[in-house]
C-alpha cells in the first residue's frame, strides 16, 4: 500500500500534467487567462480537456470588479451615468444613454428632439465603432492579424467624429439627463458621411477578405451551436440571441428615443452557429449606417437639452430602463428613496448572460474553437464584472 | 562572364597549390563553415526585416522606420536586445532537454543548407541523395519542438508541441510525394542534376499538370512545414499563447526564431530549385536574343529572386489568412492532399515514361 502511494506521487510529479492529473481519466485542466490573448480583458476560463477536446468551460470572474454599482449609489443622478462610460467602454455613448433615459423617465424630462436625434446618431456611431473593433479582433482571434489593422481604420475615424463633439475618444460622456452635453462640432455632418462612404467602400473588401474566405467559413460553420430555446434561456441578448433566431432588439421592441420613426432590419440569423452571430454583427454595421443616413440631414433646429433643475431628485420609487448596446440589452433599474443620489442600482449586463451560454457552446469542441466562440460571443469583460 | 563558380574555382586552385591537399581541405571546410554561419545570421535579419516591412504595408502601416535608414537597423537592434536578456529556466523543466532543443532546431535548420545550390557551381556540397537529404533533415525539426514542449512543464507548451508534431508528420507525406513528382521526370535526385534539367526550361511550365498540382502541393506543404499561419498552430498565439516556445527567453527564443525564419528560406530554396528552375535563367524556347540578355543577369541574382519570391508568397500567406483548426489541418492533409499528390506522382510517372513533357 505504501509502495502504492509512493508509485502515484512520483508518477504525479514527473508528469508533465503536474497535479491535475486526474485519475485514470486523464483529463488536462488549462487556465486560460487571466493573462491570455484571446481573453480580451481579465477573464479566467478553467477549461477542462481531453487532449484537444473540450469537456468543460468554467469562467471565473472578478478580477476588474470596481463596484460600478455601489459607487453609483454615492454620487448624484448627474455624476453615476459617467460611470457607467467605463462598464462596456466599447459602447460607452449607449451606456450613458440608458442612464440618461432611467433619469429622465423618473423625473419625467421632456428631451428636445434635437437632442433626441443626435444621441442616436451617436448610438450607431458608437454601435459601428464596437462592432469595428470586434471584427477585428475576431478575425485576429482566428489567426489573420491584418483585418484587425484595417478595422482600426474606420474605428479612428468614428473616434475623431467622436473626439470633435465630445471632446473624447472612448469614453465620450456626452449625455446629460434631459439631452446632450454639448451641441455639434461643425464639421459633423461633413465627417459622418465621410465616413459613410469609406464604410461603403471597404466594407465590400473586408466581406471579401474575411467573411468569404474558406478558411474562415469553415472555423465558424456549425461551431458553437447555441439552438434558438438555450439562447432564451440563458438569458442571451443582442447579436448572440439574434444570431440564434431570437428576436430581441430592443431597438425594435421597445423603441426609445426616435427609433420608432427609423427605416431598419432587425437582423436575425438563423444558423444559431458562430457563423450566424459573425453575420448578425456584420449585417447591424449596415443597418446602422442606413440609419445614420437617414438622420445626418434631418437633425431637427433646436434646443440640444432640456430645461432641468440644478439638483435631480428621483421620486420615490423603482424605474428600469433598456436599452440596446453593441453587445445586447443593457436595463438599468434605479430604486429611488427621494434622494439626491440613488439608493440602489442594478445593471442588466447583457455580456454577462452571454458569457453564461458559453460553458453550453464549448463542449465537445476544441480549443480553437473555445477563441472563435469567445469572439462571436464580443467579450468585453468589464462589462461582465462591473 | 562573371560569376561565382569562377571565383570558388580559383580559390579552390590557389589553396591547393599552396598547401598540401587535407590542408586545402581544411581551409576549404573553414571558409565554407563561417560562409554557411554568416549566410545564417544574414538571413535571420534579413527575413525578420522583410517580414516586418510585408506585414506593415499589408496592414496600412509603416513598420519599423526609426533605427537606421528606412527601419533597416531595427533587427539588429532586436538581436541585441535578445542577447542581452536574461535566459529563464524554469523550475520544474527538464533542463537538460530544455536547454537541448533551441540547439537541434538550429542544426536542423544549418544543415538543409548544405545541397543548396545559390549559384552557378557555387553549393557546398552536391551529394547524389540531394532531395532525399533534405526531406530527412527536416524531418529532425519536429523532434526540438517535441522536446521544447515536453520539457518546458507547461500545458500550452505541451498542447503545441503535440499539434506541431501532428502537423509536420503529415505534411511531410505530401512534401515529400510533390518533391518526387518532380525527381521522376528530372531522373536524378541530385540538385545540380535537378537544375541542370530546366535549362530549355522550368519545370512549372514544361512539367504539364502534375508539376503544376505538386508545385501548389510544394507550397501548402511547405508552410505548414515551417509553421507558418495558415498552419501556424503550434505557437497559435491566440489559443497557445506562444505554444511550443512559450517558456523560452532571451537567445533561446531568438534560435527557435532565428531556426523558423531559416527553414522558410530553405523550403522556398527547394521549392525554387525543384520547381522555377534553380540558379537558372528565364528562357524562352528560340527567343535567342531575349535568352541571351536573361543569361546576363548573374545566377545568384535568379536563385535569390525566386526564393525570395516564394518567402514573400509565404509571407502574403500569413498576413491574410485565418488559421485552420487542429482537425480541419489533419483532414486536408489525409483526406485532400495526400491523395491527390499521390494520384499525381502515377500522372508525373506516366508523363516521365511516355516522354510526354517538353
Amino acid at each position: 500500500m505504501q509502495n502504492q502511494t509512493d508509485i502515484l506521487s512520483t508518477a504525479q510529479k514527473v508528469s508533465p500534467f503536474g497535479g491535475d492529473l486526474e485519475g485514470a481519466s486523464g483529463d488536462m485542466i488549462i487556465n486560460i487567462g487571466p493573462q491570455h490573448p484571446s481573453t480580451h480583458g481579465v477573464l479566467q476560463l478553467v477549461v477542462t480537456l481531453n487532449g484537444e477536446t473540450i469537456k468543460k468551460v468554467e469562467p471565473h470572474l472578478g478580477f476588474i470588479h470596481r463596484s460600478i454599482e455601489k459607487m453609483c449609489e454615492s454620487l448624484t443622478y448627474r455624476q453615476f451615468i459617467y460611470v457607467t462610460s467605463r462598464m462596456d467602454y466599447l459602447s460607452s455613448h449607449i451606456n450613458n444613454h440608458g442612464c440618461a433615459l432611467c433619469v429622465e423617465k423618473g423625473m419625467q424630462i421632456e428631451v428636445p428632439e434635437r437632442a433626441k436625434v443626435i444621441r442616436v446618431l451617436m448610438d450607431e456611431l458608437t454601435r459601428i465603432a464596437s462592432h469595428e473593433l470586434w471584427w477585428g479582433a475576431m478575425a485576429m482571434d482566428l489567426g489573420a492579424f491584418t483585418p484587425f489593422f484595417l478595422s482600426f481604420r474606420e474605428r479612428e475615424t468614428i473616434t475623431d467624429i467622436m473626439e470633435d463633439t465630445c471632446g473624447a475618444r472612448l469614453t465620450m460622456n456626452y449625455i446629460v439627463p434631459g439631452g446632450v452635453m454639448a451641441e455639434l462640432h461643425p464639421d459633423f455632418q461633413k465627417k459622418v458621411k465621410a465616413f459613410i462612404k469609406l464604410f461603403r467602400e471597404k466594407a465590400d473588401q473586408y466581406n471579401e477578405l474575411v467573411t468569404g474566405n474558406i478558411i474562415f467559413q469553415s472555423r465558424m460553420k456549425n461551431v458553437g451551436v447555441l439552438s434558438k430555446e438555450d439562447a432564451i434561456s440563458y438569458g442571451c441578448t443582442g447579436p448572440t440571441a439574434r444570431g440564434s433566431g431570437v428576436n430581441c432588439d430592443i431597438r425594435k421592441l421597445y423603441p426609445y428615443e426616435v427609433y420608432d420613426k427609423l427605416k431598419f432590419d432587425e437582423v436575425i440569423e438563423t444558423g444559431c452557429d458562430s457563423f450566424s452571430r459573425y453575420l448578425v454583427r456584420v449585417k447591424e454595421m449596415y443597418q446602422s449606417i442606413s440609419i445614420i443616413e437617414q438622420l445626418i440631414d434631418n437633425i431637427p433646429e433646436g434646443d440640444f437639452q432640456a430645461k432641468t433643475k440644478a439638483v435631480l431628485k428621483l421620486p420615490k420609487g423603482e424605474f428600469y430602463t433598456r436599452v440596446e448596446t453593441a453587445r445586447g440589452e443593457l436595463g438599468v433599474y434605479i430604486v429611488s428613496e427621494g434622494a439626491t443620489t440613488p439608493y440602489r442600482i442594478k445593471f442588466r449586463s447583457p455580456g454577462f448572460s452571454n458569457l453564461s451560454a458559453l460553458n453550453h457552446m464549448a463542449k465537445g469542441g476544441k480549443i480553437g474553437d473555445l477563441v472563435a466562440m469567445m469572439g462571436t460571443l464580443d467579450l468585453v469583460i468589464p462589462d461582465i464584472d462591473r | 562572364m562573371w560569376s561565382l563558380g569562377n571565383i570558388t574555382h580559383s580559390i579552390d586552385g590557389w589553396l591547393n597549390q599552396t598547401f598540401s591537399p587535407a590542408l586545402a581541405l581544411l581551409i576549404e571546410f573553414v571558409i565554407v563553415g563561417t560562409m554557411a554561419i554568416s549566410l545564417f545570421a544574414v538571413l535571420g535579419l534579413v527575413l525578420v526585416f522583410m517580414e516586418r516591412k510585408v506585414s506593415a504595408y499589408m496592414q496600412i502601416r509603416v513598420g519599423p522606420n526609426r533605427v537606421g535608414p528606412k527601419g533597416m537597423f531595427q533587427t539588429f537592434a532586436d538581436t541585441i536586445k535578445l542577447l542581452l536578456k536574461e535566459g529563464l529556466t524554469p523550475t520544474g523543466s527538464d533542463k537538460f532537454l530544455f536547454n537541448l532543443a533551441p540547439v537541434i532546431a538550429i542544426i536542423s535548420a544549418m544543415l538543409l543548407l548544405a545541397p543548396i545550390a545559390f549559384a552557378k557551381d557555387f553549393q557546398m556540397w552536391d551529394l547524389n541523395i540531394g532531395v532525399l537529404y533534405v526531406s530527412a533533415i527536416s524531418s529532425v525539426a519536429v523532434i526540438s519542438i517535441l522536446m521544447a514542449g515536453w520539457s518546458s512543464n507547461n500545458k500550452y507548451s505541451l498542447l503545441g508541441a503535440m499539434r506541431s508534431g501532428a502537423q509536420i508528420v503529415s505534411y511531410e507525406l505530401s512534401a515529400g510525394l510533390s518533391i518526387l513528382a518532380i525527381v521522376v521526370l528530372v531522373g536524378s535526385l541530385k540538385m545540380s542534376d535537378i537544375v541542370a534539367s530546366q535549362e530549355t526550361g522550368w519545370w512549372l511550365f514544361k512539367g504539364h499538370i502534375p508539376a503544376l498540382i505538386a508545385f501548389v502541393t510544394f507550397i501548402i506543404a511547405a508552410t505548414a512545414e515551417t509553421n507558418r499561419a495558415p498552419f501556424d498552430l503550434a505557437e497559435a498565439e491566440s489559443e497557445l499563447t506562444a505554444g511550443f516556445h512559450t517558456e523560452y527567453s532571451g537567445m533561446r527564443f531568438a534560435l527557435f526564431f532565428l531556426a523558423e525564419y531559416v527553414n522558410i528560406f530553405i523550403v522556398c530554396a527547394i521549392g525554387a530549385t525543384l520547381f522555377l528552375g534553380g540558379w537558372m535563367p528565364f528562357h524562352i524556347g528560340q527567343w535567342t536574343a531575349f535568352n541571351h540578355v536573361m543569361d546576363f543577369i548573374p545566377s545568384s541574382l535568379w536563385f535569390f529572386g525566386k526564393t525570395f519570391f516564394l518567402i514573400f508568397l509565404i509571407m502574403w500567406f500569413r498576413w491574410t489568412f485565418p488559421r485552420l483548426r487542429i482537425d480541419q489541418l489533419l483532414n486536408l492533409e489525409w483526406k485532400y492532399l495526400l491523395p491527390i499528390s499521390m494520384f499525381n506522382l502515377l500522372l508525373a510517372t506516366a508523363i516521365a515514361i511516355m516522354g510526354w513533357h517538353f
